[in-house]
This record gives structure tokens, C-alpha cells and sequence, in this order.
């Protein structure tokens, strides 16, 4: 059962083959046997009560196509009387009273929340090892990373702990651990999901997005988390399609283009491997290979990590300690209890990027870092707008190599690197997405999908095509690497 | 040694919008403490700001009233500190571009002379909560109903030079919120705020070290605070010191400026735009609609009073700088009564009889259909101007309207020629010394006359019917 796909899952409610409580428990009992640590809360007896109320949905014919399907929620998004920690310290104790618009939309369709899923401390990191509710282990390997800071989702979903989890990626953190776990993730267009309820980490980059076993069950989910919240200015007053509809259409002469820069050097040779071996299928099924040139793309790093960290040191001022969250023992005076809340509220990562945005952001230093890596970002963005021109999508890696043993990446900078092809289209806003290639070893290879803004129908479709000709996305690490269903 | 005085105002006006400025929580004056935030103004992790619009609308009213330029794409900054009064730990402000830029406002002066003061820019910012230090000893209460109401910042150019030119301006700014509807500027409840950026320096010289002073509410104490403030500048340059560019706080009791931060100790707010909130963008179309929708404003009020009712440019004046003032004036002259006479009443009587039981004039417990029935009751010859005054005082303390009082009190002018003649022939008989003296030149006695028959008729008889016949008499 757990092997199903959400479309798959979405037929046998509907037949009756199982009841949503069955699938609920048989979810909940694998989350309960794991020990990749992928779940900061698991909410069983909300489930179980969710799942009943959607099995009377169903009886009554009132149900909706998603009614009484499972699913992980990643930690950032707020649940009304659920824990959302963010995967930090500081909000260890905090019980959310109100729900996120895509916690909202999930449970208007009766979905069954099983928990909330790990990582990394406020969504800053790329191995979930930021977390303060410590690691999650690659079910592929498990002295592996999962990739960050969606690893708990990645994990949850490629271990099939759950038919789907939500995610979101502000300089890569649903495309990478879904590389790195073997399943295929979805960053839309900024401004196509709701931020409302979302806990900020970097406004202008962060974006929600599906985390699947297949690109059509990411279709599926888009359809449910996508549209327009008058609660996020930010979000697109724009109409939603139907993104299973674009399933059907041919690829045939579709135009891709391989940006020579995400192929030069520091891109492992087994990735590149298979990254080639997925683009040559993909020139079988009829598309068009164009090599394409993003000169920009090398400044991606330093403008992202001058820009996230710059919204990051606003956004995250609100934790200090007053109102919820974790506050320090006995503070002596006001300064004494923001200084030891913050100090001892958030992890390492999260006060380096504090300091390095609250500096850059200082009198005598805007100009310098903050409008320079404005001026970068509108660069990047004109970079892809050329390359439109020429092709309809952009492919290559999702991360340069595979999933990195757990503690082996010391230096924060070098974790940085593991970013460098993703954090361009959260620059430029546009919509990405990594689909599983093959592998390297025994550990997944994603394939980077990227493309043009409101180009998810055309990225579904093409991520589908190529699904309905390899079973990458199928290979589950319950069986053991390359075993087939 | 001359000194020159430098004033520029920043006004902090609060938008009389029905919610807040980024979420729609209720911005109703006096609740309960914290029952007025909800998760945005509480900062709560998630949530995220969205602007009301109808706030736009209120910051293009104020820019057009001043003939100030329209930014059509403003953007929202974040200025960052800590506060606990301050859920974000950032206000939501607007920096670089905002909404309302270079305008200018015309004030007069006492001279009776009028000064154009130029506003620098006015932007668009939400309040923060209050912090209350003496409710308990060893805590400090936050309360957050305030958090998130709108306000418009106005800034002036350092264009005024004495503490009276100061009030002159805020009161005229005070005066044209109101006008325009988008603060109720109430002082005591801090809806206007003023803080006072003043330096000194010697004739013909550059712009000298400035000190802001803070938390002034009402426009006594700015003239105050304003008029310490230069006094204690001049008194350390005159011993060869220098001024520390601060904020320095305004104590109304003590009447002293103390210092709350030096330049060296003030934050740096690390402003950048907001990520979470769009440029505003303004449509000509919207510009248009606003500028039909704009009342009357002060100075078009002032020209009309003087080119239309003749008024004279002072009555003028006094009569537009408040928005209920003029309201109530008007609405005594739309029904007919004389506008010179109308003037004397709203400035003389009535606005003393208000000063002295310290109400406004929306208070006042004569309204302006019952002034106008007095006044056109002395138009009429109904009554003297002089017994009015009595009529009015008995109508201010409630003794009834204009005409049961006329009526009660037998006040009614004696307009019988006949019998204001036989009162004037008995004073002539009693008074033959003084009727001698007029008729060999001494004109200055008809005066003298006038009074006897006052005074015979208790006041009522007509003053010119009295004029005519002693004239005629008497000749």
C-alpha cells in the first residue's frame, strides 16, 4: 500500500480497496517503526480523527479527491494546535493558534496530517543536519545526509513513511533533498503558493511547494496548495489550472537548454553521468539539446547569501523571547533576556546568517552588499530571460554530488557549495523542480528541471513524459537499491 | 550677539481608518489592553502584513492639499530595533521613496503676514504598542491595541524661526487633517504628535547642531519646549560650548528638555525594503478620484470668506483654522444672517463664552441655528445688539431659546416712536443745563442724551429710532 503513488492512493479510496483510517494507521505504524528521525511531532490521534471524518466524507459522497489522503507537513508551516517548531529550539514549546493558508487548503480537501516533518533550524541549511531536534538519516543510506532543509520530508516520502509531504525552498531546499533522497520535488513560481503562515525565513526567495513520488501526484498537490491569498500580497492574483490536464501533451521538439556553467568544474563525474544519460532520453523522446550560457550564475552564491541572510536577520527579530517561544531563565533586564533568549533560542547557523545579514544591512554597508546583490539578482533574472528566448526549459543537476556522509561537511561555506545550482531560480523566482535520474553508487541522482516564470504545466508535463519511460521515481530503499516494485 | 532660531516639525498624524494599517484588527481608541492585535500585530511567526488601502487614499488627500509631488511607486521599508512594544522588531515605515513628497503649506504669521513652509515629504508607517513602566514594580506592561495603526508622517522643512511660527504651522497642519478627514487630531489621545527638530545658530551663518525633542501633545507645551530648548543652545554656545546632536525628551512639569540618546547611542535601524509588501503603485485614475472627492480646503475657505462675504483677511483667518469653527460659522450665514455681524459673534461671544468653560465649539451648548435666530432677532430690530448679549447669556446657561427668553424677560426692543419720543421729551425737560450746553456746540453731549433714554427704557429702546428723534429735537 505504501508503495502507491497519491493518484494511485486517490483510486483505491475511491474503490474502496481501502479506507483512508486503514491507510492512515498503516502510515502512522511505518512513521512509528522508522528511525530515519524524519518527524519532529507525529499526530497520531488528530490523523486517526482526520481519517474518520474523511471516511464519512467519502460514504456520504461528499468528499473531494483528495479527501482522506495522508500526508507530512513540513515543520515550517503553522498548525493550529500543533507544535510548529521551525526544527528550532526557540519554538520548541510553541503551539501555533492559527493554521498557514496551505495547512488551511489541505484540510478544507480532509487530508490527514500524519506530523510534521524535521529540519533545518528556520529552514537554513542544506543536510538537515541544523536541526534542533537533530539529524535525519538518508533511507537510501543511512550514515547519509537527506539534503536540507526539507530532509524530513524527503526522507519521509522516499522511505514512503508518507504518500507525499509538503516542502519549501528558498535557495534549493525542496529540490536538493529531493535529489538526494530519490523523489521528485517541485518549487513553483514565487508567488504561486502562499507564504501566509509559512514561518520567514528569506521573504522574497522562500516558496512552498509539493514533494512527491511522481511528477503527476506533484501535479495533484499543486492543484491543492496553489492560488491567491489576499493574507500574502505576495502571492499571484492569477488562475490556477489544472496541472494534471498538461499530462497528456508531447515533448516532442521541445527546446532544452544545458547551461554550460552547471557543468563545469566541482560537478561530481557519477552526477554528471547520469545527469547526460536523463538529457539523451530525453533527446530520444524527440527534444531539442541546445547548450545555453547563465554567465551570472557564479555570483548566485555570494548574492543569495548576502540577500537570504539580509531578510533573515528582519524576519527572525521577532523571536526575542516576550511574547512566545523560547525565552532564557531569569533574565536580569531587557537586554539580558534578548541577548540570552536569541543566544540561546537559535542554533549556530541560524545566529551566523543573523550576523552576516544585520552587517551587511548596517549603515556604510547597504550599498555594498545589499543593493549590490539586488543588482546580481536583476543580472541572474536577465540571464534567464535570454536563455527563454532561446529554449522552453533548462536541465542539469540539482546538487554537484550525492547525498554526503552525515558530519563530513564541517565548513559552513563548503555546505554553501552544495546550493550552487539551485539558488539561481529562487533569485529569479522562477519555477524549479529535480525528478529522480538514476543513481551514482547506491544513492539517488536528481535531474534539475528549471523553468520560465508560470511554467509549471509545461514542467509537470515534461517531468511526466520522462517518468512514463524510466522508474527511477518508483525505486523505493524499503527494497533495497535498484529493486524494482 | 543676534541669534537665529531653526524649527522643523515632524507630525505624526494617525489615520481615522476603521482597522489597522497592515491587518484588520479594530484601531478604536480606550479597549482593553491587547484586545485589539491579532496574529499580524502580534508578530506571530507566519504572518505577513497587507496594506489597507483606504490608508493610501488618506496620504494622497494630505498630498494634494499641500500641492505636494506624488510618488506613484512608494515602497515600505523595514527599520529595524528592538522594542518590546514592537512585536516584529521592525516597523513597517517608508524610507527611501515615500508615498508624498515635496510640498508646502501657507501659514500666517501674528504680523498678519503669511509664510510658505515647505513640507519636506510626508510617508506612511504603522504605530507601535505602548510600554507601561508604573503599573507594576518590578515589570514593564505591553500593551499592543496600538500596534499597527496607520499614521502619516509629515515632514517639514526647517523653515520656521520662532516657537510661535512652530505652533502656527502645527496648528495649521492640525487644521487641515481635520479638514480632509484623515485624523480626528486629538491631542490627549495622541492621534497628533509632534516632535520638534531645533537648533540655533548666528545671523548669516550655516544650519547650526540640532536636538529633537520629543513628546510634545499639546501646542502650549511646543511653544514651550521649542522656546527652552533655544534659550538652553544659546546659553552653551554664548559659553563657548558646543551643541550634541540628540534626542532630547520634553518634561511638561518640570518645563525642561532632558536628553534621551545622543547621535552616538541612536540605533541603526538597517532599512531595506520590505520583501513581503508590493510598491504602491498609483493610478492617474485613482489621483483623479481623490482630487474631485477633496473638500474645500482651508486656504480656498479663507480667500472666499474675504472675496465673497467681505470679511476682512484676519476674521478670515481665525474663522478657517478649524475645520468645526468654519462649519458652524457657515451654517449661520447659509441661512441668511449678516457675515460681518456673524463673524463678531462666532469670534467674540460665543468663542469666549467657550474658552472660559473650555469646550469646543462641537460642544457648545448654543448651536448655530439658535446664534442665527439671535442675530437675525437684532437684524430684525427685534432686540439691541446690547440686549443680545444679555439674551445670549441666558441662552448659554439654558434658560431657554432665543425668543421665550426675548419674551420672558420683556426684552423686546420699544420701537413705538411714539413712546420713545415721550421718554426722550422727559429727559430733555429734566436735563435743561446739559440741553443748553448742546445747542451752543458741545455735540459730544448727544451721547450723554442717548444714555438717559437707555437707560429710562431699561436698553430696549431702538438706538437709531433714539438717534433720529434727539437729533431732531434737539436742533
Amino acid at each position: 500500500m505504501h508503495n502507491l503513488t497519491v493518484a494511485e492512493l486517490i483510486k483505491g479510496l475511491k474503490n474502496k480497496d481501502f479506507s483512508s483510517l486503514e491507510l492512515t494507521q498503516h502510515y502512522l505504524d511505518r512513521i512509528n517503526n522508522s528511525d530515519l528521525n524524519a518527524f519532529i511531532s507525529i499526530t497520531e490521534d488528530e490523523a486517526l480523527s482526520q481519517a474518520k471524518e474523511a471516511d464519512k466524507k467519502i460514504t456520504k459522497g461528499s468528499s473531494s479527491i483528495l479527501t482522506g489522503i495522508p500526508y507530512a507537513h513540513k515543520d515550517i508551516f503553522c498548525t493550529k494546535g500543533v507544535k510548529t517548531s521551525a526544527g528550532s529550539k526557540m519554538l520548541d514549546s510553541f503551539i501555533s493558534p492559527y493554521d498557514a493558508s496551505v495547512t488551511k487548503k489541505l484540510n478544507n480537501e480532509n487530508m490527514v496530517m500524519l506530523g510534521k516533518t524535521n529540519m533545518d533550524e528556520f529552514a537554513m541549511g542544506s543536510s538537515n543536519e541544523n536541526s534542533y531536534f537533530g539529524p535525519v538519516q538518508n533511507p537510501w543510506d543511512t550514515n547519509k545526509v537527506p539534503g536540507g532543509s526539507s530532509g524530513g520530508s524527503a526522507a519521509a516520502v522516499a522511505a514512503r513513511l508518507s504518500p507525499f509531504a509538503t516542502g519549501t525552498d528558498t535557495g534549493g531546499s525542496i529540490r536538493q533533498p529531493a535529489s538526494l533522497c530519490g523523489i521528485t520535488g517541485l518549487k513553483p513560481t514565487y508567488g504561486r503558493i502562499s507564504r501566509y503562515g509559512m514561518i520567514a525565513y528569506a521573504s522574497s526567495l522562500d516558496q512552498a511547494g509539493p514533494m512527491t513520488q511522481s511528477a503527476e501526484d506533484a501535479a495533484i498537490i499543486l492543484n491543492a496548495m496553489a492560488g491567491f491569498d489576499k493574507h500574502d500580497s505576495t502571492s499571484a492574483n492569477k488562475s490556477v489550472p489544472d496541472y494534471t490536464q498538461c499530462l497528456k501533451n508531447s515533448i516532442n521538439g521541445l527546446k532544452i537548454g544545458l547551461p554550460k556553467e552547471y557543468f563545469s568544474e566541482g560537478l561530481d563525474s557519477g552526477v554528471e553521468k547520469i545527469v547526460m544519460q536523463s538529457i539523451k532520453e530525453y533527446e530520444s523522446m524527440g527534444a531539442e539539446i541546445k547548450e545555453v550560457s547563465l554567465p551570472n550564475s557564479v555570483h548566485a552564491i555570494p548574492a543569495y547569501y548576502i540577500v537570504a541572510p539580509c531578510e533573515c536577520s528582519s524576519n527572525l527579530s521577532r523571536f526575542d523571547g516576550v511574547r512566545y517561544g523560547y525565552r532564557c531563565k531569569d533574565p536580569k533586564d531587557l537586554n539580558d533576556l534578548y541577548l540570552r533568549s536569541r543566544s540561546e533560542g537559535f542554533g549556530e547557523e541560524v545566529k551566523r546568517r543573523i550576523m552576516i545579514g544585520a552587517y551587511a544591512l548596517s549603515a556604510g554597508y547597504y550599498d555594498a552588499y545589499y543593493l549590490k546583490a539586488q543588482k546580481v539578482r536583476q543580472l541572474i533574472s536577465e540571464d534567464f530571460k535570454k536563455a527563454f528566448k532561446e529554449v522552453d526549459l533548462i536541465m542539469g543537476p540539482v546538487s554537484p554530488t550525492v547525498a554526503f556522509d552525515l558530519g563530513s561537511v564541517k565548513d559552513p561555506v563548503s555546505m554553501y557549495l552544495a546550493d550552487i545550482y539551485t539558488l539561481s531560480v529562487n533569485l529569479a523566482g522562477l519555477p524549479g523542480m529535480s525528478i529522480p535520474a538514476g543513481f551514482s553508487g547506491n544513492l539517488p541522482v536528481g535531474l534539475q528541471l528549471i523553468g520560465n516564470h508560470w511554467s509549471e504545466e509545461l514542467l509537470l508535463n515534461a517531468a511526466h513524459q520522462f517518468q512514463k519511460r524510466t522508474d527511477w521515481h518508483n525505486r523505493s530503499p524499503a527494497e533495497g537499491q535498484g529493486a524494482r516494485r | 550677539m543676534t541669534w537665529e532660531t531653526v524649527i522643523g516639525l515632524e507630525i505624526h498624524s494617525q489615520l481615522r481608518t476603521q482597522s489597522k494599517i497592515f491587518s484588520g484588527a479594530s484601531t478604536a481608541f480606550g479597549s482593553k489592553a491587547n484586545t485589539q492585535a491579532c496574529a499580524v500585530d502580534l508578530g506571530f511567526p507566519g504572518v505577513l502584513p497587507v496594506l489597507n488601502e483606504e490608508v493610501v487614499k488618506m496620504a494622497l488627500r494630505f498630498g494634494l492639499s499641500v500641492n505636494a509631488a506624488i510618488n506613484k511607486n512608494s515602497i515600505f521599508a523595514r527599520k529595524n530595533y528592538f522594542y518590546p512594544d514592537l512585536p516584529k522588531g521592525y516597523q513597517i515605515s517608508q524610507f527611501e521613496i515615500p508615498i508624498v513628497g515635496e510640498g508646502s503649506i501657507e501659514i500666517t504669521l501674528e504680523s498678519g503676514d503669511n509664510k510658505t513652509v515647505g513640507i519636506t515629504r510626508a510617508h506612511l508607517e504603522e504605530d507601535a504598542g505602548k510600554s507601561i513602566h508604573d503599573l507594576y514594580d518590578d515589570y514593564t506592561a505591553i500593551d499592543l491595541n496600538r500596534a499597527g495603526t496607520p499614521l502619516l508622517e509629515i515632514v517639514s522643512e526647517p523653515d520656521m524661526s520662532s516657537a510661535k511660527e512652530a505652533v502656527a504651522y502645527a496648528k495649521k497642519i492640525h487644521a487641515l487633517v481635520q479638514y480632509i478627514e484623515i485624523c480626528d487630531g486629538n491631542m490627549q489621545e495622541g492621534s497628533f504628535r509632534c516632535d520638534a527638530n531645533v537648533s540655533v545658530r548666528k545671523q548669516g551663518e550655516g544650519l547650526g547642531t540640532r536636538a529633537e525633542l520629543k513628546n510634545i501633545n499639546s501646542f502650549k507645551f511646543l511653544e514651550k519646549a521649542i522656546n527652552i530648548e533655544v534659550d538652553r543652545q544659546i546659553d552653551i554656545l554664548e559659553e563657548g560650548g558646543s551643541v550634541v546632536q540628540e534626542t532630547r525628551l520634553y518634561d511638561s512639569i518640570k518645563n525642561e528638555t532632558r536628553s534621551m540618546r545622543s547621535k552616538e547611542e541612536a540605533n541603526d535601524y538597517r532599512y531595506f525594503p520590505d520583501p513581503d509588501l508590493l510598491p504602491v503603485v498609483i493610478s492617474d485614475e485613482l489621483l483623479e478620484e481623490i482630487k474631485k472627492d477633496l473638500p474645500e480646503l482651508p486656504t480656498e475657505k479663507k480667500i472666499r470668506f474675504i472675496d465673497t462675504l467681505g470679511l476682512s483677511p484676519y476674521d478670515a483667518e481665525v474663522l478657517t483654522s478649524q475645520k468645526e469653527v468654519a462649519e458652524y460659522f457657515e451654517s449661520i450665514i447659509k441661512q441668511g444672517a449678516d457675515s460681518k455681524l456673524s463673524a463678531n459673534w462666532v469670534m467674540g461671544d460665543l468663542s469666549a463664552a467657550l474658552n472660559k468653560s473650555q469646550l469646543e465649539i462641537v460642544d457648545s451648548p448654543i448651536s448655530a441655528d439658535e446664534l442665527f435666530l439671535l442675530i437675525s432677532r437684532i437684524t430684525d430690530n427685534t432686540i439691541s445688539g446690547k440686549i443680545a448679549k444679555d439674551v445670549f447669556k441666558l441662552m448659554w446657561d439654558g434658560k431657554g431659546s432665543v425668543d421665550e427668553i426675548i419674551d420672558k424677560q420683556g426684552l423686546k426692543q420699544m420701537t413705538d416712536s411714539g413712546a420713545i419720543e415721550s421718554i426722550i421729551d422727559d429727559v430733555i425737560a429734566n436735563n435743561p443745563g446739559q440741553v443748553q450746553q448742546f445747542k451752543d456746540g458741545n455735540s459730544k453731549l448727544l451721547g450723554f442724551f442717548v444714555g438717559q433714554v437707555m437707560k429710562a427704557s431699561q436698553g430696549k429702546a431702538n438706538p437709531k429710532q433714539v438717534n433720529e428723534i434727539l437729533n431732531a429735537k434737539l436742533s
